[in-house]
């Protein structure tokens, strides 16, 4: 089964969960840095999946972590696909610019 | 023991090279460590046994999408230390909100416990003898295949949208390219470009097709118009193939 328990898995996971949130947090301007805070996040996530999955010895949850990490790419792309078009107009991506549609 | 070993090691660079993803000073150092803790995270994954996930997560995140980052900033001409201002004033809220995530989360997860008939509930139990691969396979493509689909479908979604939202049409800006109208080459009619001319020969009178002066410069039209035939024969050679398209 697996090297160490569960609970190590778990810290480990959610370490990095504090990790991606704090790095959102403390990079308030850089959008590149806060789209790969959000990766940090789905990864934490996918640590738990596997180690749930490797747990109970239940398949499932690597599936679920095979399509969390689709949707983690599809966001990848579009975000910077929004970061590239976002510098193209505003010459900067600076998030406490992003006001344009008064939201 | 020594699996135990590497877990540690592996998870302590996993944690380390993830504080420095969000702390580095310069955005191509970040990303490059952001690969550093995604290697980390699949030997973790290796470690649980869940090799194919590990894989992908190889080359999904650091072939694809970390090399993504690493093309847009680059590519981005953009003033780093300016974006770092702000770093001091959010500190403590970013530290204050992790610290009760992390006291949170370890109340949650440090007084879990499992249901004693958990394993009689297992959806797709991981049999003895197959691969992981073998059996992540059978499941993706029987039980879950419409998932499966559906995450191609999202795949797609991305790339239409990253293509439709970065494409760009430059075809009336100074530097943009030419393009090619199949339709407008189609509709040219000869009569468009071409006058007729008639030129005096010895016995009759010949018809010769020539250019049409460009508007921009009709002065340039009046000068050829009366000149010796040296100057209308180079267009005539050329001049049914452009209204024959």
């Amino acid at each position: 089964m697996m090297a160490v328990g569960l609970n190590q898995y778990l810290a480990v996971s959610a370490i990095l969960l504090v990790i991606g949130i704090f790095g959102i947090f403390m990079n308030r301007k850089n959008v590149i840095i806060i789209l790969m805070s959000v990766e940090l996040i789905l990864l934490a996530v996918n640590v738990n999946l596997v180690a749930f999955s490797a747990t109970l010895g239940d398949l499932v949850g690597q599936v679920f972590a095979m399509f969390v990490l689709t949707v983690a790419a599809a966001e990848a792309a579009i975000g910077l696909a929004i970061v590239v078009i976002y510098f193209r107009n505003r010459g900067s991506i600076e998030v406490d610019d992003v006001n344009m549609m008064k939201g | 023991m020594i699996a135990a070993w590497a877990f540690y090691v592996f998870a302590a660079i996993l944690i380390a090279s993830a504080t420095m993803v969000v702390t580095a000073r310069n955005p191509v150092h970040a990303v490059l460590f952001l690969i550093l803790a995604f290697f980390n995270a699949s030997a973790l994954f290796v470690l649980a046994g869940a090799e194919f996930l590990a894989m992908i997560l190889i080359i999904v995140y650091v072939g694809a999408v970390a090399v993504l980052f690493l093309f847009v900033v680059m590519m981005l001409d953009i003033n780093f230390t300016q974006l770092r201002e702000g770093y001091q004033r959010y500190a403590p809220v970013g530290a204050a909100v992790g610290l009760v995530l992390l006291v949170e989360l370890a109340g949650v997860l440090g007084g879990r416990k499992f249901f004693d008939g958990s394993p009689a509930l297992r959806a797709a139990p991981t049999a003895e003898g197959i691969s992981n691969t073998a059996q992540l396979g059978r499941l993706i493509y029987t039980d879950y295949i419409f998932l499966f689909q559906a995450s191609g479908l999202v795949l797609l979604v991305a790339m239409i949208g990253a293509i439709v939202l970065t494409l760009r049409d430059r075809r009336n800006t100074p530097g943009g390219a030419r393009r090619q109208v199949v339709a407008v080459q189609l509709a040219r009619m000869p009569a468009d470009t071409l006058e007729m001319m008639s030129v005096p020969t010895g016995g009759k009178t010949l018809g010769y097709l020539k250019p049409k002066p460009p508007e921009l410069a009709p002065a340039h039209g009046h000068d050829a118009h009366g000149h010796d035939d040296h100057d209308t024969h180079a267009p005539v050679a050329h001049a049914p193939v452009e209204g024959g398209h």
